[in-house]
């Protein structure tokens, strides 16, 4: 019964352990290695938040979450972007583009499964 | 540990390869030092491994890649150029940082360190103040300051959150439901900025509201709600109240919360007492305050005052015994009133008129919520139940010569009291059971190298609308081996049989097994757990068995709530109507007839990549007419995965009053009893778990021959 979430990373390490912590609390994943990627694998199922990384290859965070917002399906679809430290100046963007939160890397799994499950229930 | 590890070796593999594709890149950069794409491609390579090597514990790497990665970042801004030196630098990093993920104990440090040094005096003599060095305001998280147990606090929350709040995938209500989450509060919507429905833009958010909640969490764990939002939206925060402090203790007049609130000047108010109507009538009428504020004040005040009475109730803590008799009957009439309410919302429907719709919307919401009191009068706390077995451990470890303690948790978990009370012999069982085969002697304990004395842990925790009860033993877990032969010997399952270890200890449900080489005066007659299976199976609950050789035995309970009222999905086929319980319902899709004919009379489908067997009501229950060209497939989740239930039409979500079926049906196995629908008719529910079990072994028996 789990609803599912889009995991878009272009590391495989960190797209299998945010899997890992999101389906152990009971979450369907869906993941993605860029942001084009994403927005196939949208299309494809039904996402109830995307998790994303910002820097990645063919298209990154920020343009994805342009992206998902531009679309009339997932206008309202929480966006959870990955930043790390030192990208600050970033998380403004992100949040301009349209992100619901953020998290900063590294993180512990629970963080993550915390935040989530403040947007979906 | 385990799981990390493989992670981590996922995480070498992964950088092993970003690092040979770095090299690459570097000396491709060395040829086009202006090269965009490959610029990239070496500040992605860095911040990736930056960024996972963190979450994987390479503290040494993230600390060394860091002055790599802001000297990239400023190349990439074009803020630095490519030199010789810098791909030179950048390569003997690539071999430092692969020696780091190998932790190889050869590794050179000071040769490290020259780098990283290097790095950062490039950073700094090149657009030192860039924005990237504005470093990390660190932000609050959860984690901060555990808040000690305190007082209870009154906060008037005022929050008004940014107008795009929807675009950006947040619900505001959702903040407002998990401020109200951390204690006991009052929420005032107000709608006076929400304009004229030519102006209205359905994408904006125009309500803001005033919260007035009492607490003992904290400030922070308020703060940590909007922790995404709070630079754009409007909070304030203030104390109205605090526990035990005579200050804030007295009874607030209406005036004087509106005066906090900057609504209102002392002058003004002084003059308006002049006038001997009621405060807050007289400043709306005279246009000083807006109506929707007077009317949150007096909420606030209405708060306040509750507060007090609830002390006042608390020190003489009123309660009254009530027969359960009372009750029963109490809780069969709102099962009565649940199945005429949906009868008048049917109605309500199909009459089309905005009154009458007004009215019906207005009992079902009444009837919902006397339909959770009533439910909540019937709930007890389990603790009374755990409080028995300390005697039974005590007891029954001193008669076998082990030593064991048990633990509990969660005794404060509510229970519907018929759930309680039949939870008494299968839990005892349980506990038997972990207690004479579970754990060891205390000699072998101590062979094994662990403490002589054993624990039981027993702990109930809610999860939606079950909860689940564990019995938790540290002994020495079940031998799968012993159980696989036994079930051959029994003719459970056959010799080669290919099982999991969850299905291999699902084996000790079944009817007539039991693995003690002895039989004690406590358990191994080889009726328990079978009997513990159909005590749970009544009450609609599911059982589940882990085990780790050696170390112990978990087995969950998952139990309903209540038994008499469950949010039912219903469903159509021909002329018939059927209930599945919602909380079983994973999804829905169509079937039409060309998915149906591609598995060539099979009744399975493919649902996302994976292969899912559905069944078909119409051939089960034998229901006359022809199928519609495109039916519909309901997805249910089972102990034994994923299964379709086929039906004509969806009808919705529907409140379901369980009626039992008479002695006469006690045979049929796939349903789980009826319900009265609004319009009189009866509406069959489903036992998913059952039906599947019955389908998936017919399945097997095709597959087989």
């Amino acid at each position: 019964m789990g609803k599912t979430i889009l995991v878009v990373d272009d590391s495989a390490s960190m797209r299998q352990l945010v899997t890992f912590a999101l389906t152990g609390a009971g979450y369907e994943v869906v993941s993605a290695v860029h942001g084009k990627d994403a927005l196939e694998k949208m299309k494809a199922a039904k996402v109830e938040m995307v998790v994303t990384d910002l820097n990645m290859p063919e298209m990154d965070g920020i343009e994805l979450i342009k992206n998902v917002r531009s679309n009339a399906a997932s206008k309202f679809t929480p966006i959870l972007m990955l930043t790390t430290e030192s990208q600050e100046s970033r998380k403004l963007e992100g949040k301009q583009a349209g992100a619901s939160g953020w998290l900063v890397k590294p993180f512990k799994p629970e963080e993550l499964v915390g935040l989530v499950q403040k947007f979906v229930k | 540990m385990a799981a990390i590890d493989k992670h981590k070796d996922m995480f070498r593999d992964e950088a092993q390869e970003l690092l040979a594709e770095l090299e690459v890149s570097l000396l491709e950069l060395e040829e086009s030092p202006d090269d965009k794409n490959i610029i990239g491609k070496v500040f992605r390579a860095m911040h990736t491994i930056k960024g996972s090597g963190g979450m994987f514990g390479f503290d040494d790497i993230v600390a060394f890649t860091h002055g790599i990665e802001t000297a990239y970042d400023l190349i990439r801004n074009g803020k630095l150029a490519v030199t010789k030196d810098i791909i030179d630098l950048t390569l003997r990093a690539r071999d430092c940082i692969r020696e780091m993920l190998e932790e190889s104990a050869s590794m050179d440090r000071k040769a490290a360190d020259e780098i990283s040094a290097a790095f950062k005096a490039m950073a700094e003599q090149d657009g030192g103040k860039s924005a990237v060095k504005k470093a990390a305001a660190p932000k609050k998280t959860a984690s901060a300051a555990p808040q000690e147990k305190n007082a209870e606090v009154t906060y008037r929350i005022s929050f008004r959150p940014p107008k795009d709040i929807f675009l950006r995938g947040i619900d505001p209500l959702n903040m407002v439901r998990e401020l109200t989450g951390l204690g006991w509060g009052k929420v005032v919507a107000q709608i006076s900025d929400i304009p004229f429905l030519e102006d209205f833009d359905a994408d904006a958010c125009y309500t803001y509201w005033d919260i007035i909640l009492t607490t003992d969490k904290g400030l922070d764990a308020i703060k940590d709600v909007f922790i995404f939002i709070e630079d754009d939206s409007q909070i304030k925060i203030d104390i109205i109240h605090t526990e035990g402090d005579p200050e804030h203790n007295a009874e607030k007049k209406i005036g004087e919360i509106l005066i906090e609130r900057g609504f209102l000047s002392h002058e003004t108010l002084q003059q308006v007492l002049g006038e001997k109507k009621l405060i807050g009538q007289i400043l709306i009428d005279e246009g000083i305050v807006p109506r929707e504020q007077v009317q949150s004040a007096l909420i606030e005040q209405q708060h306040l005052k509750e507060l007090q009475d609830k002390k006042k109730n608390e020190d003489s803590a009123s309660s009254i015994r009530v027969s359960s008799d009372k009750l029963d009957k109490l809780v069969n009439l709102v099962g009565e009133l649940v199945t005429v309410q949906s009868r008048l919302s049917q109605t309500a429907a199909i009459e089309n008129n905005i009154i009458f719709s007004a009215i019906s919307e207005e009992v079902e919401r009444l009837t919902t919520d006397l339909r959770d009191t009533t439910m909540n009068i019937r709930m007890l706390a389990i603790g009374s139940t755990f409080t028995k077995f300390r005697r039974l451990v005590r007891d029954l470890s001193n008669d076998l010569g082990k030593e064991i303690e048990i633990e509990t948790e969660g005794a404060e978990t509510e229970l519907d009291k018929t759930v309680i009370e039949k939870l008494n012999d299968p839990l005892v069982h349980l506990i038997r059971n972990s207690i004479d085969h579970g754990i060891e002697m205390p000699q072998e304990r101590v062979a094994a190298g662990k403490p002589g004395k054993g624990t039981i842990h027993l702990s109930a925790q809610h999860s939606g609308a079950y909860v689940l009860i564990r019995i938790k033993d540290d002994g020495g877990g079940l031998n799968t081996a012993a159980i696989r032969a036994k079930a051959v010997e029994k003719g459970l399952v056959t010799e080669g049989q290919e099982l999991s270890d969850k299905e291999i200890f699902a084996l000790i449900l079944a009817p007539g097994f039991s693995t003690a080489q002895r039989v004690t005066n406590v358990s191994g007659r080889g009726v328990g757990m079978d009997v513990v299976k159909q005590a749970i199976d009544a009450l609609r609950g599911t059982i589940e068995i882990d085990s780790v050789p050696g170390t112990g035995t978990t087995i969950t309970l998952r139990l309903p709530l209540t038994l008499a009222i469950i949010d039912g999905f219903l469903i159509k086929v021909g002329a018939e109507f059927f209930v599945i319980p919602l909380s079983s319902v994973a999804e829905c899709m169509e079937l039409t007839c060309n998915q149906a004919s591609q598995a060539h009379g099979r009744n399975i489908v493919n649902l996302r990549g994976t292969v899912v067997p559905f069944i078909r009501l119409r051939d089960v229950f034998r229901i006359e007419g022809e199928s519609p060209a495109i039916e519909h497939l309901v997805i249910t989740e089972t102990e034994g995965g994923r299964i379709g239930i086929v039906a004509d039409n969806i009808i919705g979500e529907h409140q379901t009053v369980i009626k039992n079926l008479g002695t006469m049906y006690r045979g049929v196995n796939c349903l789980s009893g009826a319900t009265i629908l609004g319009d009189g008719t009866v509406a069959l529910i489903i036992d998913v778990q059952q039906i599947s079990g019955e389908e998936i072994r017919k399945e097997q028996m095709v597959t087989r021959n």
